[in-house]
């Protein structure tokens, strides 16, 4: 008798909605061994990683605030893993952002004009466009990889942001720190609750979302990232053009971590500062996988994926975990999240060996036996 | 030969700095060679670290620090590889969260160890050979990982280029099914190019607390697994593009703190750009023959693996 | 056990758990719990690891009448807001924020909590209940430039600068006028590594400016990578933030030491007292928030020498940013007599004269 994975006939629904499910028991129990090895009350470790940060308003809104720069990253790096382009530099496109709307901020940073606000957002999305054009040109004009390239430009972005920040836009009244004048009120996204930091960019994810899930069903061009994905060959033999292709992932992921970097700075940190994201670009794409590259999934990937970050610095106030351990237990959160993606796609059978088989000589354990 | 002595040091120092970057770099070829993307290099390579500078400050052997990192970047590898290559994972994710895992899990066994020292690994000099002016130095003054690194490379070169077993793996990462259906063994070929790529991260981790900077510090990679990553890609997958990878990245990284040293007035945001700049040119150059590049890119690069049967 | 039961299950422990604290908090009036927010992990043997004594030093002191809080790691920016805002939620009563990319969110937050203390380093934004506080640094900085200047026989100093604030300038400025004072031949060549934190660029810092004839090496980045560089360079150097003696037995002369400890039992005592005051604290080595580390591998008459000018900036008699000042264009910019103001120290983006390059701006 043996383990053997089965491919299924079709993605099984029960397990599509039961595999989070799995995972997270999976996790919860991991949590406990390790809460419990590091002496931590394992079921208050949980609770506070999972259920505390919800169980206030603040929390709650907190959620939105972390969760928005991810799910809007997210949603444009699915539509380019479909079609394997890998945009690893969306960190890199959400600093231009926040350059190119923050600066337009700093320019009028006593203006109370309603356009402002509508400039900076256009501002930030051309500018995570521009800066994911690089790779997007270097890609279809000179063959070279966007891994790499959308990675550099990533270092660059940041450097030059620190540039900016450390010279010709330090705020002058700032004794010479590193950091802009605040946007004024005008350039700064309006807040949805009072005594919150829930700004309109929580709507905007959720509009992005609801496009993004219309644009993949609906549209052309979502249809050609689905045959992309599922059958490159067959993509080739339609005729969709290529390089059409990796001009509009790049530009679609790029111009959304834009949005997401401009989002950051004209909501919650309401001015250019040297380090505007503690990698939301990177950690967007695990998000994109964990929500299946659908933008429903991603929607509620880039939620639990926030919550991990909240619940960990819950559990470093409430009761003393170190950083190091929360990122551990992220880590081993995730492992299962992704490992128990296969579930749906496969099940697990006892099967038995061919009586000539090496494994027919094991004798099977009493629980295999029960098993069957 | 007075003219060139300065350029001895400087030599010196880009070796020492491109020598982790290349020992990464070339356990990840691998893996990536047999089809296998591995993006959590930089969670690997502090644990390889944190284990190198833990053994050798309890033993006070270098060497039984450099066996500990081996086996614990090859110990994180075979996470990965449980995770993408027998529960069919996803790559990209994976390696995310494992670098996110590896962060984590050397800050938390390296609490105790900050703030220790630790006699860097001795040079390996040879006598009489050592003191050849300018090469002796350059050539024969450095430490162990040093010529490891050179070594390591050169047996994966040959390796993927002359022998059957090297040509198996490109195959697995060329074609997966084929490869299947002619009855190498998939799983295992990757399994053991992802542990191979775990080791050498952690070799290059190893360096780093080792005989870099003797010491350890949370986050010491400082990014290193980045680029070990992108130098890979660099190389278009050969191991000889990847030495020149890893020396130009180090060298550009060590001119320019020299030419900000002598007095060189720009920017020094601009400065650090240079590197990453210099390495996407050149990569636009190498591959601006597109038939070339696509022979090398593994076609089932970061693909899951999905027996018929 | 359904998924609902045992969420309830969890609950109720948290509850249990909460009723446990708030009991222990009920039994003295005066038992207080302070925060602290930092920007690196405890392990990066610099900054934070430094606040985190000093956080140690508090529970040393006070015993069981206080219980401290930290939170790591905490990226600036969006993030830092909310974790100094859970800290005030969680019933802390004095909250230090140990970064000045957190001063805008502790703004914030003190303004939305007005019951609950706070102190940002290095920072200028203060109100009722926001106090600010950092270390006259440059006063160490000065005395290394002594020490410097008296040993240097290139007379070139490698400086290896993180960022071009003015925290940093103030320092090289310092270093510099402290080696002139007993050598005029001195230049400062600095590299920028454009991180607080790198080892291994640090390091390669400190080798270039080695190489570019430098026979000191100073430091304004975090680990003790430059200093070990100067110990296997066989060229001599300065710890920064610790001791860091360990790290180069044969090459530091000594480190301006970061000592939080006093500065920060005083404050929790004074919440705990109920005298607790929003100010600015800006504190030299009177204060002992600056110190040295024991004066080594010098002749003797040298370290005399470090001693003495130590003693005169701590009594007062000695300034170190005292006139007569030039700047790299010679020109007499702070007149015998005068002394550069707080605040043109605070804000200052110039060199003075013996530094080479421009101030990056």
């Amino acid at each position: 008798m043996a383990l053997r994975l089965e491919r299924r006939a079709q993605h099984s629904q029960l397990m599509v909605t039961l595999s989070p499910v799995i995972a997270i028991l999976l996790t919860l129990l991991s949590g406990i061994v390790i809460f419990a090895l590091l002496g931590k009350d394992p079921f208050l470790s949980l609770y506070t990683f999972f259920v505390l940060p919800l169980t206030s308003l603040y929390g709650l809104t907190e959620l939105g605030v972390k969760a928005t720069p991810l799910i809007l990253i997210g949603i444009g790096l699915s539509f380019g893993f479909r079609a394997n382009v890998w945009n690893i530099g969306a960190e890199g496109q959400l600093t231009l952002g926040a350059i190119f709307g923050g600066g337009l901020g700093i320019a009028f940073y006593d203006s109370d004009s309603a356009l402002l606000l509508p400039a900076m957002i256009l501002a930030g999305v051309l500018g995570g466009m521009a800066w994911a054009a690089i790779p997007a040109w270097l890609k279809t004009r000179f063959n070279a990889n966007e891994i790499l390239t959308s990675l550099m430009l990533t270092y660059v972005a940041v450097l030059l942001l620190s540039y900016l920040v450390h010279g010709p836009w330090r705020d002058p009244d700032g004794y010479n720190f590193p950091e802009s004048r605040m946007f004024s009120e005008a350039g700064t996204l309006p807040l949805l609750l009072e005594a919150s930091r829930l700004h309109l960019g929580a709507v905007i994810a959720l509009l992005v979302v609801v496009a993004a899930w219309v644009l993949l069903t609906k549209a052309l061009i979502g249809f050609q990232l689905r045959v992309v994905g599922l059958a490159p060959a067959a993509a080739r033999y339609v005729g969709f053009r290529q390089k059409r292709l990796i001009w509009f992932c790049l530009l679609f992921s790029g111009g959304l971590a834009g949005l997401a970097g401009l989002s950051e700075v004209a909501g919650p940190i309401g001015q250019l500062t040297p380090s505007i994201s503690p990698g939301y670009g990177f950690t967007a794409i695990i998000v994109a996988f964990l929500g299946r590259l659908h933008p429903v999934g991603v929607l509620f990937a880039g939620l639990v994926m926030a919550l991990t970050y909240i619940g960990g610095e819950a559990a470093q106030i409430e009761i003393g975990l170190p950083a190091a351990v929360t990122g551990l237990f992220q880590g081993v959160l995730l492992f299962f999240l992704l490992a128990c993606d296969m579930l749906s796609t496969y099940r697990i059978r006892f099967v038995r060996q061919p009586a000539a088989g090496p494994v027919a000589s094991v004798k099977p354990a009493a629980g295999e036996a029960a098993a069957q | 030969m007075s003219g060139l002595d300065w350029l001895i040091p400087v030599v010196l120092t880009v070796i020492t700095a491109s020598t982790p970057l290349l020992l990464a770099a070339t356990g990840e070829l691998v893996t990536e060679r047999a089809g296998v993307l591995n993006l959590g290099v930089e969670g690997m390579m502090l644990v390889g670290a944190i284990a190198a500078f833990a053994v050798a400050s309890a033993t006070g052997s270098g060497l039984l620090g450099i066996l500990a990192a081996l086996l614990a970047g090859a110990a994180m590898a075979l996470v990965f590889a449980v995770l993408t290559i027998s529960m069919m994972a996803n790559q990209v994710a994976s390696g995310l969260a494992l670098t996110i895992f590896g962060v984590g899990l050397s800050a938390l066994v390296g609490a105790s160890f900050v703030g220790i020292a630790l006699d860097p690994l001795p040079q390996l000099s040879i006598p009489g050979l050592s003191a050849i002016p300018v090469l002796g130095p350059i050539l024969f003054g450095q430490d162990l990982l040093v010529y490891l690194s050179f070594a390591i490379l050169a047996a994966v070169a040959w390796f993927l280029a002359r022998t059957r077993p090297g040509l198996v793996l490109k195959a697995v990462g060329e074609s997966h099914d084929s490869a299947h259906a002619l009855g190498y063994r998939v799983i295992a070929i990757r399994y053991g190019a992802t542990l191979f790529g775990g080791a050498m991260a952690g070799l290059g981790g190893a360096y780093l607390s080792l005989s870099y900077t003797p010491m350890w510090a949370e986050n010491m990679t400082a990014g290193r697994g980045w680029i070990a990553l992108a130098l890979v890609v660099f190389a278009t997958w050969r191991p000889g593009r990847l030495l020149l990878g890893a020396y130009m990245f180090g060298a550009i990284t060590i001119l320019q703190l020299h030419a900000q040293g002598a007095g060189v007035e720009i920017p020094s945001q601009f400065m650090s750009m240079l590197p990453y700049l210099a390495t996407i040119l050149v990569l636009v150059l190498i591959s601006r023959d597109s038939t070339k590049i696509r022979l090398n890119a593994p076609a089932c690069l970061g693909k899951v693996f999905r027996p018929a049967r | 056990m359904n998924l609902r039961d045992s969420l309830k299950r969890a609950a109720g422990l948290a509850l249990a758990g909460g009723l446990v604290l708030a009991a222990a908090g009920a039994m003295a009036d005066d038992d207080i719990k302070v925060g602290f927010v930092y920007v690196g992990p405890i392990g990066d043997h610099g900054w934070t690891y430094r606040h985190d004594i000093g956080r140690l030093a508090i529970e040393e002191a006070l015993g069981d009448k206080v219980e401290t809080t930290f939170v790591e790691s905490v990226k600036e920016g969006a993030d830092a807001e909310r974790v100094i805002q859970q800290l005030a939620a969680s019933g802390h009563d004095l909250i230090f924020t140990t970064s000045f990319g957190f001063m805008n969110a502790t703004a914030k937050v003190a303004k939305r909590n007005p019951k609950v203390m706070f102190e940002h380093a290095t920072g200028y934004k203060r109100s009722n209940n926001l106090s600010t506080y950092m270390a006259r640094f440059y006063e160490g900085r000065y005395v290394s430039g002594v020490i410097a200047g008296k040993l240097t026989e290139s007379n070139i100093v490698g400086y290896v600068g993180s960022f071009p604030i003015p925290e940093v300038v103030r320092g090289i400025n310092a270093f510099m006028l402290g080696a002139h004072s007993v050598n005029p031949d001195v230049k400062i060549k600095v590299v920028w590594v454009n991180s607080w934190y790198d080892p291994g660029k640090e390091g390669d810092a400190a080798k270039a400016l080695i190489d570019q004839g430098a026979d000191m090496i100073a430091q304004h980045t975090d680990s003790p990578a430059p200093l070990q560089v100067a110990e296997n360079r066989g060229v001599m150097g300065f710890g920064q933030a610790s001791d860091m003696i360990q790290f180069a037995p044969k090459a530091q002369l000594t480190a301006v030491i970061d000592d939080w400890n006093g500065y920060y039992v005083a404050r929790a005592k004074a919440v705990m007292d109920g005298n607790w005051e929003s100010g600015d604290t800006w504190g030299g080595m009177d204060s002992g928030m600056v110190a040295m580390a024991p004066f080594t591998n010098m002749p003797d008459d040298v370290a005399k020498l470090a001693a003495e000018v130590t003693e005169a900036i701590s009594n007062g008699t000695l300034h170190p940013f005292q006139g007569p000042i030039k700047d790299q264009s010679g020109k007499v910019v702070v007149a015998e007599g005068e002394t550069v103001s707080d605040e043109d120290l605070l804000r200052m983006d110039w060199y003075v004269m013996g530094v080479e390059g421009k101030v990056p701006k």
